[in-house]
């Protein structure tokens, strides 16, 4: 019989879709494990509703569990219980060392522009403080473009959510 | 430029207030979540159609993500509309004819002129924070939730719309469009929440006069030729297609 560690070290084999180097676990949109008798519900929530990637994100999950021989159930929990700073410790070094900017710590209201306008951000390649925003938007919808003055190369900041 | 350029009445719809005669039974949860629910999709699709050829690759870039999020609100609110409508997501939005759809003539405009477009986007996210302010405070928990988080996303979204308003506030060109645009934004919100969008955005309520036309429940000709795109993958291939 399928255990809940052993579901949770499946889905921490399944890469984000948009950024490989982190994966669903690290990434900390996987919610819960519920494991009984053969039946495995996994709540999830994704950074933005419009993710395209939803989709695969949950074929992947169902996949793997049906690969432990268990029942798949994916439940999409849309609401505001999740965060980005629910990205492990583990997670941000990675995407630090790929080149993405983890997320500045939520607060209790949603960010404002002279947040984003500030030089609280800081460069994943130099470490310096001295970087601009570039653009709200990015490749993605979590992620934001800025520049770093100090080592003059422009990288993608994960947005706070 | 169609629409609003013209200002031409829309030619469908009941007329009047929509609603009006709704009597005193509350509003079913659905009808609710799928006026919103059309308004991100119909704008979001509207939104989509700059990419690639926005003013500049940072504004293609926004307006891509923009309609990525709006269209991904109207899927969370199509599925808890569905839930208690027994269908799908996708059966709400596109299987319904153009009379059917529950969305403001606001978000039906389709508009090819960029300081159109940027005071639309602004006057959208003044209004969308009104009314997901006040389902962020709704007795329904899942409503709540779901209102709580798009309200973190549209977050982004009143950043970009605050930073052309403070870049072309005091052009003519986009005075006149907000002008023009004002009151179909107010049009948008329920009776009750229109004053506190107008102290929010400095202008005077428009008269009903005014408002003739722009009320929900009535449509423009732009939708009509926006489903007609919109819905055009989903009649060549129906629900149940195998890819």
């Amino acid at each position: 019989m399928v255990t809940e560690a052993e579901v949770w070290a499946a889905l921490d084999e399944i890469p984000d879709p948009e950024i490989p180097v982190i994966s669903l676990v690290d990434l900390g949109v996987v919610r819960s494990v519920d494991v009984r008798a053969g039946h495995v519900r996994i709540e999830f929530t994704p950074t933005f509703l419009g993710c395209p990637a939803l989709e695969t994100m949950r074929a992947a999950m169902e996949a793997k569990v049906a690969a432990l021989g268990a029942e798949p159930e994916v439940a999409v929990i849309a609401d505001d219980s999740w965060s980005t700073d629910k990205i492990t410790p583990a997670g941000r070094e990675k995407l630090r060392e790929a080149g993405f900017a983890p997320p500045a710590p939520r607060e209790t209201s949603a960010p404002r522009l002279v947040q984003l306008q500030s030089n609280a951000f800081r460069c994943p390649y130099c470490g310096s403080t001295e970087t601009r925003l570039e653009n709200i938007f990015g490749p993605t919808p979590c992620r934001s473009l800025r520049y770093c003055e100090s080592c003059r190369q422009p990288f993608e900041q994960f947005k706070t959510i | 430029m169609s629409g609003v350029g013209s200002t031409e009445p829309p030619r469908s719809g009941g007329g009047g207030s929509a609603g009006a005669e709704a009597g005193t039974a509350p509003e079913p949860r659905a009808e609710r979540l799928l006026e919103l629910a059309d308004d991100e999709l119909v704008l979001g699709w509207h939104e989509s159609e700059w990419t690639g050829i926005a003013p500049t690759l940072e504004e293609d870039v926004a307006f891509s993500s923009i309609a990525q999020n709006e269209i991904g609100h109207a899927r969370a609110l199509y599925e808890l509309a569905a839930a208690d409508l027994d269908t799908d997501a996708d059966a709400l939005a596109f299987d319904r004819e153009p009379g059917e759809y529950r969305c403001a003539p606001f978000v039906e405009l389709r508009l090819l002129d960029w300081a159109h477009t940027i005071a639309r986007r602004w006057l959208y996210e003044e209004a969308d924070r009104v009314r997901i302010e006040a389902l962020a405070a709704d007795a329904d928990a899942e409503v709540a939730g779901l209102a709580a988080k798009i309200d973190r996303e549209e977050a982004y979204h009143r950043m970009h719309a605050e930073l052309w308003h403070a870049r072309l506030h005091d052009e003519p060109r986009f005075q006149a469009a907000v002008e023009q645009l004002w009151p179909y934004a107010v049009a948008l919100l329920p009776e009750e929440l229109r004053p506190e969008l107008a102290r929010r955005v400095s202008l005077d309520l428009p008269s009903n006069t005014l408002l003739q036309g722009k009320e929900r429940g009535e449509h423009t000709p732009d939708l009509a030729e926006l489903w007609d795109e919109m819905t055009s993958v989903r009649r060549s291939a129906p629900a149940g297609s195998q890819w």
